[in-house]
């Protein structure tokens, strides 16, 4: 059994001098016990003759893994809220719900619309340049989109929301701008909380955009559930959130069941290792688990069931956010593995990693 | 003045200098990125990045890793410089939100270091793996294909000290020609497992490579995509996703209504 060499990560820190040499001897050491490396291919009869394609250069990366930092999942997590909080406010007015759930409603959805862009310009490389996202409006980048789409949703959701606060039952011109507002927000808050799945499907990540078909519906569902949960929280005790927290949630037992059930190479960071743990924990989390609670509480106003849905709630923020930190990690992993984007288009069925190595060493 | 021009690598010619790493660093003023043994052949640089735009790739067919090129067992050692690929529909381009990166008068793309604000979209949008943010900066950096001595008339630092014209730099249209004179010219002379590298998938790329057997040796993905192909796909799922959003939080007010 010969060993391997784990293959370089070029984000490893910077080793000091002596490591350095003991580095350079550890190489010297296993090229001359003659241990050879996943990447080491036999040389064929000639060296002009055409060479059998390897799994790479070195097993080093193809692509760059996303640069960005622990502000991007909790941005994800709290427009996906926000964006639905405003839906539900806007609806409740609508079908003439409770004056406090609406005005609650708005108050999440404003909020979350000032957190955004502080998180958001917190992660930039060089946030004093902050408003360049309004340069230009690009509609084939989704990022230039989800930036226009969070000033027209923060504005609105700030406008409605104070101004159902100044004012319990505004009249004339004051009605008209509040309602507008409170549209805006809406409207602008259901494409906050689904382009998030655009944004990091329309990437080179195979990962993601290998997803892209369930991440827009994944977020809506899990921004919903955190939505709701928060309002409840608050204790708005309704039928219509309980139903509400239902639908997301068996929306969000589907979508991972659905992820659990893929058997494609490309979805294996979903599965395996750390970001396949941390997908499988927020997925519990924000599907049957709270699911389940709910669905065993029913809608009855006794003390038991009023506990099992707040333990729901809870439950449902807590697997909203871990889905969402789970998605960028899974992109990192995706990212660092180049054996899926250099076996695109060759009709070459992926090899599994393990086997693959193991047979390029043992050969 | 508008004429697209173009790099021409070619690995048959290659002998792994570096000077084109050293004359791009020295031209373009990029910082060191420390010293590190890699254990990978001679190449302890191991990818471009924010303070590598030119990177040489060293691909042995060694039966040891390690020992050399100049071991007697080692039947073939090949070299060959990346940099951008300047692509024809360039994923970073299409991504820039802020309109930082833009097609240059000489078909190249260029990341415009006075707009970036460093949001990071360019870096997961390249379909090569080329554009890094600089942690110290916050900006992302790449190749700006010498567009300082373009605009000067002169020809990027990197193809300038090549001392084995490995890396040629011209017009598009010529050197799409002279890459496919130079293939014919190597496989006559029974070097049949050269290739020209230009993915039609991303509409055809502004640096060309002559490479020995299939581009993923070089970490040359076969089929690099432009992400803005999943767009359709993703804003149709987004629909879906508001529209389930609006409808089920209808549903459920109104049937409490009731």
């Amino acid at each position: 059994m010969t060993t391997v060499r784990p293959p370089l990560d070029p984000s490893e820190e910077k080793r000091s001098a002596k490591q350095r040499e003991a580095r350079l001897l550890q190489i010297r050491r296993d090229a001359e016990a003659g241990a050879r490396g996943a990447w080491a291919e036999p040389p064929m009869e000639t060296a002009l003759e055409r060479t059998e394609s390897q799994t790479g250069y070195y097993g080093l990366p193809v692509l760059k893994a996303p640069p960005w930092t622990w502000e991007i999942p909790i941005y994800f997590f709290v427009g996906g809220a926000a964006g639905a909080a405003a839906v539900i406010g806007s609806v409740a007015k609508w079908t003439d719900g409770d004056s406090e759930l609406i005005r609650d409603a708005r108050w999440i959805a404003a909020v979350g619309g000032m957190i955004s862009p502080a998180l958001l310009v917190s992660d930039l490389g060089y946030p004093r340049r902050f408003l360049n996202m309004l340069r230009v409006f690009k509609v084939q980048s989704p990022m230039s989109v989800g930036s226009w789409t969070l000033v027209v949703f923060s504005s609105s959701a700030a406008a409605a929301a104070f101004l159902s606060t100044v004012e319990r039952h505004p009249g004339g011109l004051l009605r008209v701008f509040m309602n507008a507002a409170d549209m805006i927000a809406a409207l602008s808050g259901t494409l906050l909380a689904t382009y998030t799945g655009v944004l990091i499907g329309a990437t080179a990540v195979p990962v993601w955009h290998e997803n892209i078909s369930i991440l827009p519906i994944h977020f809506a569902m899990s921004g919903l559930a955190s939505a709701t949960s928060i309002l409840e929280l608050r204790g708005h005790e309704t039928p219509a959130l309980n139903a509400l927290g239902i639908a997301a949630c068996a929306g969000e037992t589907l979508i991972g069941a659905k992820i659990e059930l893929d058997q494609r190479r490309v979805s294996e960071p979903l599965k395996k290792g750390t970001s396949g743990w941390l997908t499988r924990i927020g997925g519990v989390l924000s599907g049957p688990l709270p699911l389940a609670l709910r669905l065993l509480a029913g809608n009855s106003k006794s003390e038991r069931s009023v506990k099992l849905r707040k333990a729901a709630a809870m439950s449902s923020i807590a697997g909203s956010l871990i889905t969402r930190a789970a998605w960028i990690a899974a992109g990192r992993v995706s990212a660092k593995d180049p054996r899926l984007e250099l076996n695109r288009g060759r009709g070459i069925e992926i090899p599994d990693a393990e086997t693959d190595h193991e047979k390029r060493i043992d050969n | 003045m508008s004429t697209t021009t173009a790099f021409l690598t070619d690995s048959t010619l290659c002998i792994g200098c570096k000077a084109c790493e050293v004359a791009c660093k020295e031209w373009n003023g990029i910082s060191q990125d420390g010293f590190d043994w890699s254990g990978l052949s001679y190449d302890n640089t191991t990818g471009l990045g924010h303070s590598t735009w030119r990177h040489v790739k060293f691909i042995e067919n060694a039966t040891m890793p390690g020992l050399g090129g100049n071991a007697p067992e080692t039947a073939a050692w090949a070299f060959s410089s990346d940099v951008c690929k300047h692509c024809g529909d360039a994923g970073c381009l299409e991504a820039c939100p802020t309109g930082a990166i833009v097609r240059t008068e000489f078909g190249g793309v260029f990341i415009q270091p006075d707009v970036c604000n460093g949001c990071g979209y360019c870096v997961v949008t390249c379909p090569f793996g080329v554009v890094e943010r600089n942690p110290d900066d916050g900006r992302a950096f790449k190749c700006t294909f010498c567009y300082d001595r373009q605009v000067a008339g002169l020809k990027p630092a990197c193809a300038t000290a090549c001392p084995t014209e490995s890396i040629k730099f011209g017009q598009l249209d010529e050197l799409r020609l002279e890459a496919q004179e130079r293939l014919a010219e190597l496989q006559g002379r029974g070097m049949k497992d050269v290739a020209i590298y230009d993915p039609e998938s991303v509409s055809g790329i502004h640096a060309l490579f002559i490479t020995r057997g299939d581009p993923e040796r070089y970490n040359l993905p076969p089929q690099p995509e432009v992400p803005t192909v999943y767009l359709k796909k993703g804003w149709t799922s987004a629909a879906i996703g508001a529209g389930l959003l609006v409808a089920g939080v209808f549903a459920a007010f109104l049937r409490a209504q009731e």
